[in-house]
């Protein structure tokens, strides 16, 4: 078993595992946030089903909450071991002759997305655990949607997150499909299968760049 | 053809190297890279200088031998091709290029362009065989039917070199696509099944003893290795190790 923790092999599958839990997690968080745009009433019942059912907040969340902290951990922990396992650095070194910028820089975007992450919590996870936890507020199935869409009225805020998107659509544009190679995916279906990484990668971020400016856009 | 060579002079594993810089003349386009640096080389002894000192062996681009990072790519510009197979033909009259030694901790520099690359060797060693017990009542390897695709696949794996191009070409320095093709070359035959279990767990742990980086599926390593091997092997080393692993 200690063998298994400490080889490479075993690191990137967990990577990749944890990297594959974040994108489901990202396209159940799409789907409650564009309900925004099409109905407050409904978005403020998706939201208050999700801050108050106890298996969301009780299971749910904690294995959300595990899973970024070891995907972020796990790439800090992977880089430093990369960085040290070339420790004279080339003079010359072409890497978009091989490979894409992206891939190349996966820690870059995923620490531009740590920092968002950051900004979030500040933003919404901390004001929520303050109005249910230390103010003690009775709970308010209506309150959900002014609290969002006020968080949109500033135009550097919404520029930061409009940023941190395209980022993520970096990150997510190499990620996902390394994923299914890191867990020894890759065969005849491999070439579709990325296909849908990749229109994942980039229409899920859009949608979030689209609900973070329309309501920017409303709030003029 | 006149070119402006830089390279990576060191003289001994534990001195600090350094590039230096060297004009060259009459190159022509049909010679091979290496017999370019023997030009080179051929000046600098009738000079008194210390000659450049590069690994080179067959020439015919099977042995795994040569190697040099040129112009920030491993075996140069060219693709599927080592670096005795790379004609100055690639190159136009004026340019600067750049020589260095693969870079890793687990190839450490022996001297100028010469590294050590005996850490694939311990690897192979830690399981790409297949043991056989040839006293007496050995039965023939082609007795044994193979999958015509399989069959196919295990060949490809086994045209690896073992040059080192895809360490040098990794941005984090992994071995990974040198282990998986040593590893697939057995794991898809019947003859490679009895010991696949050790075999790959062995494998990976030796190429992480040795210090190589981790994979992180750039490609990078797929497009530099001039045999074409494939991504598919890591990730089929992947499915392998954690097989592997919940067998015990």
């Amino acid at each position: 078993m200690g063998g298994l923790i400490k080889s490479s092999v075993a690191k990137k599958f967990a990577m990749a595992l944890s990297g594959l839990f974040l994108v489901l997690f990202l396209a159940q968080h799409f789907t409650i946030n564009i309900t925004s745009v099409i109905s407050p009433d409904l978005f403020n019942e998706f939201s208050h089903f999700m801050g108050t059912n106890f298996v969301v907040q009780a299971i749910l969340q904690p294995v959300l909450i595990f899973g970024v902290v070891f995907h972020f951990v796990m790439g800090f922990i992977l880089e430093a071991h990369n960085r040290s396992a070339r420790a004279v650095s080339y003079v010359s070194y072409k890497g978009n002759a091989n490979s894409s910028w992206m891939s190349r820089n996966m820690i870059y975007s995923g620490l531009v997305v740590l920092a968002f992450l950051g900004l979030h919590f500040y933003d919404f996870w901390v004001p929520e655990l303050v109005h249910k936890y230390v103010e003690s507020h009775p709970a308010d199935a209506t309150r959900y949607y002014e609290e969002t869409v006020a968080k949109f009225e500033s135009p550097v805020r919404t520029g930061l997150y409009v940023i941190a998107f395209i980022f993520l659509m970096l990150h997510l544009l190499h990620g996902f499909s390394s994923s299914f190679q890191s867990i020894g995916w890759n065969n005849k279906y491999s070439k579709g299968l990325r296909g849908f990484t990749v229109a994942y990668a980039i229409i899920i971020p859009l949608g979030f760049i689209f609900i973070a400016l329309y309501h920017y856009i409303n709030n003029l | 053809m006149k070119l402006t060579l830089k390279i990576w002079r060191q003289e001994d594993a534990n001195a600090k190297g350094k590039m230096v810089t060297y004009p060259i003349d009459g190159i022509e386009g049909d010679m091979s890279f290496l017999e370019m640096l023997d030009v080179l080389n051929e000046g600098l002894v009738a000079k008194g200088e210390e000659p450049v000192e590069f690994d080179h062996d067959c020439r015919e681009g099977i042995c795994g031998t040569c190697s040099l990072q040129i112009n920030g790519e491993p075996h140069g510009p060219d693709r599927l091709v080592t670096t005795c197979q790379l004609h100055m033909r690639k190159f136009n009259d004026g340019d600067t290029i750049v020589i260095e030694p693969f870079r890793a901790k687990a190839f450490p520099v022996i001297k100028d362009l010469v590294v050590d690359r005996t850490s694939f060797d311990r690897i192979q060693q830690a399981g790409g065989y297949v043991s056989v017990n040839t006293s007496g009542n050995t039965i023939d390897a082609n007795s044994i039917p193979v999958n015509k695709h399989d069959a196919d696949e295990s060949f490809n794996a086994a045209t690896c070199i073992g040059c080192g191009a895809c360490v040098a070409a990794c941005k984090n320095a992994s071995a990974m696509l040198f282990t998986s093709a040593k590893v697939s070359q057995y794991a898809l035959l019947p003859q490679g099944q009895v010991e696949a279990t050790e075999r790959v767990q062995n494998m990976v742990r030796q190429m992480d003893l040795e210090g190589f980086g981790n994979c992180s599926n750039t490609g990078a390593c797929e497009i530099e290795c001039p045999k074409g091997i494939s991504l598919e092997n890591i990730a089929r080393m992947n499915r392998e190790y954690m097989s592997a692993t919940s067998k015990g």
